[in-house]
Order: structure tokens, then sequence, then C-alpha cells
């Protein structure tokens, strides 16, 4: 038996000065991070394409159809050869688009912000109903008895309905730290109660229902002050109009969520919490003071959700506002977009494209029938959710891909 | 070579990950009828050379060879084909299943072609389990068996599957005293039938004890092939390390100063409300490392829970130079100079799904320089983190490393950085060496000893009678909550042994 000894190589592995590696190797971790929902949402469009294809029987409509749905959502505006006459089709559409994106964003953060301190938030829709309902109060009926101009007025409505959302997250928030109650059970039974009290509110005889016609359950209107589009609108104003405040301020939202999260102790506090709130407690860290407040600041942007659409374009609530989805759409926005920042933007204006494409509006007629349109949609939308869920899947399958490639190529 | 051919050989076996060539070119054979062990340091490569051979990893060079013939391992399904079982450090078997049905899993004997037939696959494992000697009941539920029970049913899997070469993967890390010695047992008498065995751990003595040659392997090279007998410990502790290691510690005589941690007729309850901790008074001064030696679970944890503000103690008193916080939180005790290396430091030590720059701001993160008015400065903690890493000597990644792409040395290495480097004055480390390798142990002892000298009071816990008797200048043994006597550094294992299980307290009453 010989023995021989090996002198250790020049850079033993693993050593600080291998970093570059070890930097490419997280790199390739992130790029993964960012190719899996891309091939999730493709691959959720090649199934639905099944159901397309089934609908009209060839390949070529197939594909005319997601065209459709593409122009639909008016994201052709983006690309440099198009071109419009006036008005524009597609900015027109675009426009709708982004209203959607709007809340769609905000929601999403409010899922992703409590899924960071491991919280599962399902009450996004109750927080964005809360919001609306609060905007209401203070931007439709508060001008009834006291006269206060836009500024004021709008910024008020904002920090209210912010409030309203947080504090209804709060509450789940409070009952998971004080005792224990499940999040997902809590969020959900608050989603009910916010929504009957929203309907008792605006529903026939109802406290708040509007004051000129009894026989319509919808609330009063936004005062004038009040409405966003008064600072300027995207688009076309005749139309719904987009309020620039209202893109802004999903932005900042967007920005905000990411600036917290890394770059202040309250997000390092919520992240150590979520990752391990074990640990978090040993290094002096309060688990149940951060289920609150993650909670609560979750809620606060559902609220502001709600809040934009109110003052931005809905400017009143009726009944049938709260059987809406954007609060749940949000949670396959953050699932989608991975809880950060940029993820959650692409996924919204994803959810918002196909919400907007689809509908019976904007599809045309004569390429894909519209009373399908909509099943179609919430098609796609579910095979994303499913694929979300199986992403470690489509990793291994990526990277058996690769090393296969590798495999038969001779190194 | 030796007397005959070898049934197993591996040559050039090289294995990049990103970052870590994990193995470099290692050659291994094993003989018919031997224990051959695989010893190295955590991270030196021996498990993934074992599933590449056990075909779960797919070698980037080299070659493998069962009795002289050239096979390519692409599935563990191959692997068993080629007559190759794995025992795995953590048991793959299915809890609410029989013993009998586990084992036969996925090759059952069956009846009219589609009907398991569980009495004879009850039958051919008794067989099997006797021909062996091994003492088993076929029909028990694996949930009800011991820890070293199960492994022998993971062991009776493989040899079912006709294998004639096994692979143990640090099998004695799950084990009491006792069942090693069991298991031993079984070894030889498996080797006494013909069968091959790979011993893989980082346990000097009982490779010393079991094996017949010795493979050492350090950071992904095979440094050295060696019979067993003729080795010490020290010399293959040199060679796993690759220096000199220092087994025992070496320190001078303490020199205590006053009191920092005083701890008062403490009484501890844990979540089920039973009281772990009865009347323990204790106190430790500048300078001196006070052992608590004891058998896993007589109170320790919720002991060291309750000194260091994580759990409520139902009464008594926990006093830190001279201020009584027995009701503060962990933050409080942090702040005014406890330092805590926890039991479990993936649990609790550390985030590890957080950088290493992270983790070492756990404590600080809301003070200057690590944050001002809210914001972190992440600048700050890597600049923090890059200092220590050097000087605590963590290997495996830089500041932006995850602590959970770290080995448990490295691990531990980052938890002491942060614990010591907030200058505690009293310093509490609760089996800081768990699950270490020689290398990783000398550095923590060394460290607890230097940490002593520079007049820090020192709380060490651990279930190590060996670590307690070369570290602590005064030994305290807790039984079923209480302390039962204490002992100078002077004490044997056996004395110290005597107490920790009751004997010195009955000796104590009579």
């Amino acid at each position: 038996m010989s023995t021989t000894v090996t002198q250790p190589g020049s850079v033993p592995p693993g050593d600080p000065e291998s970093e570059g590696a070890l930097s490419r190797y997280l790199l390739l971790q992130k790029a993964g991070g960012l190719v899996a929902p891309l091939v999730t949402a493709l691959l959720a469009f090649l199934v639905g394409g099944l159901v397309v294809f089934a609908t009209t029987k060839s390949v070529p409509d197939t594909l005319t159809t997601y065209k459709a749905i593409f122009e639909g959502a008016g994201l052709n505006w983006f690309l440099p050869w198009e071109t419009c006459s006036d008005p524009c089709q597609s900015a027109i559409r675009l426009e709708q688009t982004l209203l959607v994106w709007v809340p769609l964003v905000l929601t999403g953060i409010a899922v992703a912000f409590a899924f960071r301190c491991g919280l599962f938030n399902i009450g996004g829709q109750g927080q964005y109903i809360a919001g609306a309902i609060a905007s209401i109060i203070v931007a439709a009926e508060l001008p009834l008895y006291v006269d206060l101009p836009a500024v004021p007025l709008i910024l008020l409505t904002m920090i209210v309905s912010m409030a309203a959302g947080a504090g209804l997250a709060g509450i789940a928030g409070l009952l998971k730290a004080t005792v224990g109650a499940h999040e997902v059970i809590t969020t959900i039974m608050l989603n009910w109660i916010v929504i009957w009290v929203g309907t008792y509110l605006f529903g026939f005889e109802g406290p708040l229902q509007n004051d000129q016609s009894a026989e319509i359950p919808k609330s009063n209107d936004v005062d004038p002050a009040g409405k966003l589009t008064q600072a300027g609108v995207w688009g076309h104003p005749e139309l719904q109009g987009l309020p620039w405040i209202s893109l802004g301020v999903a932005f900042l939202g967007l920005v905000v969520y990411a600036l917290v999260l890394n770059r202040t102790t309250l997000g390092y506090e919520v992240r150590a919490v979520g990752h391990n709130p074990e640990a978090a407690r040993y290094g002096g860290i309060s688990v149940a003071r951060n289920y609150v407040l993650a909670m609560a600041i979750a809620g606060a942007f559902a609220g502001a959700a709600g809040a934009l659409d109110v003052l931005g374009w809905k400017f009143r609530l009726d009944t049938t506002d709260f059987a809406g989805t954007i609060g749940f759409i949000g949670i396959a926005v953050a699932l989608l977009g991975r809880n950060t920042s940029i993820g959650i933007g692409l996924a919204a204006l994803l959810f918002a494209a196909l919400q907007t494409g689809t509908s019976t509006r904007n599809l045309d007629p004569e390429i894909f029938p519209p009373e399908l349109a909509t099943p179609l949609t919430i098609i796609i939308q579910g095979l994303i959710v499913l694929l979300v869920g199986a992403d470690i899947v489509i990793l291994v399958l990526l990277q058996r891909l690769r090393r296969g490639r590798r495999q038969r190529s001779p190194a | 070579m030796a007397t005959e051919a070898p049934i197993l050989e591996l040559r050039g076996i090289t294995k990049q990950f990103p970052g870590v060539l994990a193995n470099d070119h290692i050659d291994f054979d094993l003989r018919r009828g031997e224990v051959h062990a695989l010893l190295g340091e955590n991270g030196a490569g021996k498990s993934t050379l074992m599933n590449i051979l056990y075909g779960l990893y797919h070698p980037d060079l080299g070659e493998i060879r069962i009795h002289g013939v050239p096979v390519r391992m692409s599935s563990p399904r191959e692997a068993i084909a080629s007559g190759i079982g794995m025992v795995h450090q953590h048991f793959m078997l299915i809890p609410v299943m029989t013993v009998a049905e586990n084992v036969v899993l996925a090759v059952e004997p069956r009846r009219d072609g589609i009907l398991l037939d569980y009495r004879e696959a009850g039958r051919r494992v008794q067989d099997l389990a006797t021909s062996f000697g091994f003492a088993i009941d076929p029909d028990a539920r694996i949930q009800d068996i011991t820890v070293g029970q199960q492994q022998r049913v993971e062991i009776l899997k493989a040899l079912y599957r006709r294998a004639d070469i096994l692979i143990l993967d640090e099998p004695t890390a799950v084990l009491t005293p006792q069942e090693a010695v069991e298991l031993f047992g079984i070894l030889q008498t498996l080797k006494s039938e013909g069968k091959s065995i790979i011993f893989i751990s980082h346990k000097l003595n009982e490779v010393l004890e079991i094996a017949d040659r010795i493979t050492v392997l350090r950071r992904g090279k095979r440094i050295e092939t060696l019979p067993a007998a003729g080795a010490t410990e020290e010399s293959l502790a040199k060679l796993m390390v690759g220096r000199e290691v220092l087994l025992r510690v070496e320190k001078g005589d303490s020199q205590p100063t006053e009191s920092f941690l005083r701890v008062e007729d403490l009484h501890v309850r844990d979540e089920r409300g039973i009281e772990k901790v009865r009347g323990v008074s204790f106190d430790v001064r500048g300078g001196e490392i006070v052992a608590i030696a004891g058998v896993d679970g007589n109170g320790q944890t919720e002991l060291i829970d309750a000194i260091t503000g994580l759990r409520r103690p139902e009464s008594g008193q926990v006093v830190v130079e001279g201020k009584d916080v027995t009701t503060r939180n962990a933050r409080h005790h942090f702040e005014i100079g406890v330092g805590h290396i926890p039991e479990d430091r993936q649990r609790r030590g550390l985030v590890l799904d957080f950088s290493i720059a992270e983790n070492i701001g756990l404590h600080d993160f809301r003070k200057s320089p690590a944050s001002r008015l809210g914001w972190l400065s992440p600048r700050r903690l890597i600049e923090r983190a890059r200092r220590l890493i050097k000087e605590f000597d963590v290997r495996g990644g830089g500041p932006r490393t995850p602590g959970a792409a770290l080995s448990g040395g490295n691990q531990q290495k980052v938890i002491l950085a942060r614990e010591i480097d907030r200058d505690p004055r009293v310093l509490i480390a609760a089996q800081p060496t768990r699950g270490l390798d020689v290398g990783a142990i000398e550095f923590v002892h060394r460290r607890l000893v230097e940490e002593r000298d520079e007049g820090r009071a020192v709380l060490l816990v651990s279930l190590e009678l060996e670590e307690v008797l070369s570290l602590a200048d005064r030994i305290l043994v807790m039984y079923e909550g209480a302390i039962v006597g204490e002992f100078p550094p002077s004490a044997t294992e056996e004395e110290l042994g005597v107490a920790m299980t009751g004997g010195g307290r009955r000796e104590a009453v009579a």
C-alpha cells in the first residue's frame, strides 16, 4: 500500500479568497429565482393554450388569441413599431391595465411583507375593503360637514384608510402574538366581517347609503376635492383615466417595501422572525411585537390600495364592490413575484394585463368568444398559482436539462 | 497489494461543487471482510465520496470498480444491484410501519402476484436477523423501538438486498455509548460473515477501536491510508487537521476575582409545567470556568434559559454583577454583558438564511455603528464580519455567505465571534463543541480558556466528561434539577459519573 501525503492546494476550498466562486454560485441561485417564475408563467400560458386550442380548434388561432389578449391589455403600446391613431386605442387599454396594476402591486406587497415575517396574510381583500370603506367615510361623508381643501382631504383619506387596513390586519397579528390563533383563519374571518360591515353600511336602508336614490345600494360620491383625477391623469381623461398619484404611490410602495425590509432595523427584525423565530427570540427580538407590526404594515399597504381605487376612479362603493378579488390575486402576485419588489411589480403587471386583455370589452370577439374569456383568465391565473407551488420541480427539471447537456457534450 | 484483490476500488474520484472541490482525485479500496474507516473533519469530503459510490452524485472524473470491473453508478438502484448498502446518518424508515415491512419495502415477497405476503416477510426478516445475531422483533413498529434498534433495521434492509459492502455514515452520532458498543459487536459479526464495511467517522477513538484500515481525508484530498494497528489518536488527529492538535487543553491556574454571576435558589418549570430546576444556587467569578456536568435532560437546558432571560423562573434570583435580572428579557441580558453560546446553534444560535454579517449583528443591529435611527448600514455589518471572520478563522465563505452554507464548526465560530466580540463579563457556553470535529473543538476550548484569562466569568454546560474535566476550574454536577455535588478538576470520570447518575445524592441523604 503506497502512502502519499498530498500538499494542500494553493487555494483551499471555501477560503475567503475563493469568494468569487461562491458569489457566482449565489448569483446562479438568484438567476434560478428569476428563471423559475418566468418558466412558471410561460408554462401556464402553454397549458392555457390547450384550453384556447380546444375552443378555436387551430394552432394559428390560438396564437392569434394570445396576440389579441396582449393587445387587449394595451401592452403593444410599448412596442416601438406600433403606431396608433387618435384616440390611441392601445394607450386607453394600457391605462386600464395599469389601473388594475396599482391595487395589485399594493395588495401583493401586503401579502409579501407578512410572508417575510413568516405569516400568511389571506386578508388582503378585507384590508383593501377596509381601506376603501374608510376612504368613503373620510372623502365622501366628512366633506358634508366640514369643508376641506384637496391636499389635506386626500392626505387625511390616505392616512385613515391605511390605518383602517393596518388596524384590521393588526387584529390578526395580535391574536397570533397573544393566543397563537393562526393568521390564515383569523384573516379569512376578518375578511367576512368587513364585507358584511360594508354591505350593511351602503346597502338598502344602511346608515351610509347614498342620499340621492334610495333604490340603489351604494355610497355617496367622493367630494370633488378628493378625486385624484384633479391632479392630472395619464391616458384618456374622458375614459377612466389613471391618476399620476396612484401610479406614483404604487411605485413608491415597491421602493418603500424593499428599503424597509432590507435597510432598516425593523426589516431586519421582521426577516429574522420570518426565518427563525427561535433565533430571533434568543437574539433579543420580540417575536410577538413583530407579528403585530408586520401584519399592521401589510394591512396599511392593502388599505392604501382601497383608498387609491376609491379616490382614483371608483369615487363610490356599491355592495357589488365587496365581491371583488383584488386582494386574493395579490396572493398570487406575491407568490409569483417571490416576495421581491421587482418580482411583485412584474407579476402584478402580468395579472393586470391578463384581466384587462381578456375583458369582454377589450378582447376581439372575432378571435375569441367573449363569454369564454373570463374563464380563460381564471384558468391561467389558477395554473400560475399551481405552478408557483411547483417551482422547485421546475428548478430541478432545469438543472437536469443543464446537466444532461453537459454530459452529452464531451468536456 | 495484500493477500487478495480488493472487492471495491475507487480511482481518482473528483467532484467539483460550486466554489468547492469536494473530492480531489481520491483513491480508496476495500477488501473482503474488513472494516475500512473513512476519517476526516466535517467538510473533508467523506460524505461526498460515499454519495458518489452510492450513485447519489456523479463524479466529474474517476472510476469505480467492483471485483475489478468498472461500473457506472447513476442511481442508488444500481449501487444496490452491485451489492452496496448504505446506512445514512438520518434513517430512511417509515415510522408507522413494522420492522419487517420497512425491511422488505420495494422488494416485498408477494402472494398470487399482487398481494403482499406479510407472514413471509416477517419470517424472512426474522431468519436474516437470527443469522447475523441481531435481537429484533420483526412485528414491532419503527416508532416504538429505540434509535439503536432502528439503526439495526437499516442494516437489515441493506443485508436483505444482499449487500456485501455496507456504508455506515457516522453511525454512532445518534447512539448512546451502550448502543455504540452493541453496534460494534454487530459489525464484528458482519465482518466474520465476510461482509466489508466502510465506516465514516470523525471520532478518533471509535475508529481505532473498530477499523482494520483507516483512510484520512482532508479538504477533499486523500492524505493517507494506514493500518489501524500502530496508529494513535494523536497521529490520526495530526493527519486529519494537518498540524499538531492538542487533545488536552493547556491552561494555567485560574485567578478568580469577584462574583459576576450569582444564581440563588432558582426554580424553573418547562413548557409542560414540570419543575425541571429545583432550587439551584451557585456563583461564577470572573476569571474562572465553572462547568455544569450531567446527563442530558436533568434540567440544564431550563437552567440556562432562565439565566439568559429566555424563560421566566418560578422563583429564585439571577444576579449579574450585583444587579437582579431575574425577570428581565434576553435583550436586557445581552445589554448588561452576558454572552450566550446556545445549545442548539442551528435552531437558536443562527438565522441560517441570514448572511454571516447579518448573523453577527443579531444583538447589535439596533445600535450604532450597525444602524443609525433605524437605518441599517450593511457596509458596517460587513466590515465587522470581515474582521471577525479573520480573527476567528471562519472558513467556507465571506460576510455575505448564508449561515446555512457553513459547516457546523464554522457556524459555531461565527456564534463564538459574535458573543465574544461584545466583550461580555459573563460568557455562558451550552454544549459549545457538540458535533464538532477535533480541529474546531480545539479552537473552541482554547478560546474559552483565553476568555477566562481575560477575566470573564465562564459558565460551561457540557455532557462530555472529558471536556468538563479538561476545561473547568470547578465542576458542579446536576442531577434531576439540583446540584448534587461540587468537584475540583482533579476529580476522576468515575467520581463524576457516580454523582451524575444520582449516586452522590443518595450517599448524601443517607
